[in-house]
């Protein structure tokens, strides 16, 4: 039985990893490349020169990476706070209401990010739906709440609430109730089951989430485009200028090369952390 | 462990508040998908449906309908082929390079799509392939293949696999196990991840943006829209792809449950297997 489950585990996995290969790895290896090419070249067959990187050093990018790294930070931990106990309470409170939030917060994934963004714009713009209601209403007029970083900030936690939210509630399942039992029947306080227990027991859950809103929020680009107007310039920004209006190949990948390193060292030393096996609900 | 009755009550105003604040944004789409005016402010004095008509009636709309419809059509089913054989090497058998692979799997999902969707664009440039609504498929399966794995896994994680053992020991051919006991078992994870993969890339903006050539779907039309400046047609065509998306999952969730409850009313035949 062994060596035929070798053999099917091997063909079964070939579709996903031919697809993987030539539209993942290969694609990432051309960015590599074009990444050490002389600029403003559109082909893989120059001599390398670094001078792409040395552009990169020289001309301030680093406040773009930083702008990028620093809201996607904010909005990772923001967001571990705020869905924390709606998580709790999904995994052990809620009965069937947790049915009801899992499928309205999985329906909302199904609507475009940028039609539910532009709908925040909507909401939030001056003439606006909260704007232009308290104006009629009150007759307090206040400039729109758009345009600056905070807001760029609230898309972000907005669009990647679901990535905290789900892996959250699965990790906090898997702590037994009788752990936390034995705990309070001993005379543990609150704070005490949730710093020794819960905590602890939800980490592969909570490193999951974090690094999926942390990762896909630092590679964002519509939050700060729709909501942020100019107001601050993040990465995925200027990799997408260097591409269109700057036609400089070389720069885009090398900016990109950036990012890629950062977010992918993330990724991977958070995967080899958690077993998947546990969290997906293996039964042997 | 029982929680305390008021923490139970704010406990599920949140959450009505979370749904209700993650919709909010649709509400105003909704509002302004009916404002008469060109220019848009609130509160909405003149309700009109024309926009409506206007989009219906327009070729533009009508191709971009058609692009980001066949792009779902051929990444739903062909990320539910791959992503049921990749479920099995994902969960079910064990091989040496299991661990690995599940790695490797939920790599592209952590990786930002729009830097994923340039590097696909320089990888087509590279093997002179140019962009159209054809390589777009491509870039989605990337994203949307692992996801459909993932989804397929869950259920296969939940899988005896006695079942199989018993099948191949009264003499079932590999082949006749997968069609007769693996596939049966895994289908409902199989359907809900077409249906995921379907609304994923009827809905995806961010790997459509560079790797879809002259062609545009309908998510890249309404962002090129927005940022470009205000369009009456843009709310209304919003509200119309989020219509679309919620009919197709009504579609799909209640025919199933139509077909099991016409079956349940018929007298019970003899259950095979």
């Amino acid at each position: 039985m062994n060596r035929i489950d070798q053999k099917l585990g091997l063909f079964s996995a070939i579709p996903l990893l031919i697809v993987l290969v030539l539209a993942f790895v290969a694609p990432l290896g051309v960015v590599a490349l074009f990444s050490i090419m002389p600029q403003k070249t559109f082909s893989v067959l120059n001599a390398p020169d670094f001078s792409a990187y040395a552009t990169l050093l020289s001309q301030g990018y680093w406040k773009s990476l930083a702008w990028s790294l620093g809201m996607a930070l904010v909005s990772t931990v923001t967001l571990f706070l705020l869905s924390w106990p709606l998580a709790f309470a999904m995994a052990k409170v809620f009965k069937r209401f947790t049915l009801v939030l899992t499928i309205a917060v999985v329906v909302s994934l199904f609507v475009s990010e940028n039609i539910r963004l532009f709908g925040w714009l909507l909401t939030l713009m001056k003439g606006g739906l909260f704007e232009g209601h308290i104006r009629a209403w009150f007759g307090v007029e206040f400039g729109g709440v758009l345009y600056n970083v905070p807001v760029i900030i609230f898309g972000l936690i907005y669009v990647y609430f679901p990535f905290m939210l789900f892996p959250l509630a699965q990790g906090i399942a898997m702590v037994p109730d009788d752990a936390r039992q034995a705990a309070s029947d001993l005379g543990a306080s609150r704070w005490r089951i949730l710093w020794e227990i819960d905590l602890p027991l939800a980490a592969p859950g909570i490193v999951v989430g974090s690094l999926l809103s942390f990762v896909l929020a630092a590679g964002a680009l519509a939050e700060s485009k729709l909501l942020g107007g100019q107001a601050v310039i993040v990465m995925a920004d200027e990799i997408e200028t260097a591409f269109t209006y700057g036609q400089d190949w070389p720069l885009g990948s090398a900016l990109s090369m950036v990012l890629i390193v950062i977010i992918g060292s993330f990724a991977i030393f958070g995967i080899s952390k958690v077993d998947l096996d546990s969290i997906m609900g293996r039964r042997r | 462990m029982e929680t305390h009755r008021t923490t139970r009550i704010v406990l599920y105003a949140y959450g009505i508040l979370a749904i209700l604040v993650l919709y909010l944004p649709l509400v105003s789409i909704g509002f302004a998908s009916v404002s008469k005016a060109r220019y848009l402010t609130f509160p909405i004095k003149d309700y009109a449906t024309r926009w409506y008509g206007k989009a219906l009636e327009s070729s533009t709309v009508a191709d971009l309908l058609t692009t980001s419809l066949s792009i779902a059509a051929i990444v739903t089913v062909v990320s539910m082929v791959v992503g049921f054989f990749g479920a099995l090497a994902f969960a079910r058998y064990e091989w040496r390079y299991r661990s690995l692979f599940q790695k490797f799997v939920l790599l592209p999902i952590f990786f930002p799509q729009t830097v994923l969707g340039l590097a696909l664009l320089m990888w087509f440039n590279a093997l002179n392939i140019i962009p159209s609504w054809h390589t777009a498929i491509v870039a989605h399966l990337v994203w949307i293949s692992p996801i459909a794995t993932l989804i397929i896994a869950i259920r296969a994680y939940g899988f005896d696999p006695a079942l199989e053992e018993a099948a191949r020991d009264m003499g079932a051919s590999t082949w006749q196990i997968l069609r007769e006991v693996t596939l049966p078992l895994l289908m409902p994870g199989v359907i809900s991840a077409g249906l995921f993969a379907f609304l994923l890339s009827w809905g995806n903006f961010p790997l459509s943006l560079f790797t879809t050539g002259a062609d545009s779907t309908l998510p890249e039309w309404l962002y090129a829209k927005m940022v470009s400046g205000y369009s009456p047609l843009v709310p209304t065509l919003g509200m119309l792809s989020v219509g679309a998306s919620f009919v197709v999952l009504i579609i799909a969730v209640g025919v199933p449950r139509l077909i099991k409850s016409m079956r349940s009313t018929r007298p019970q035949q003899p259950v095979k297997q």
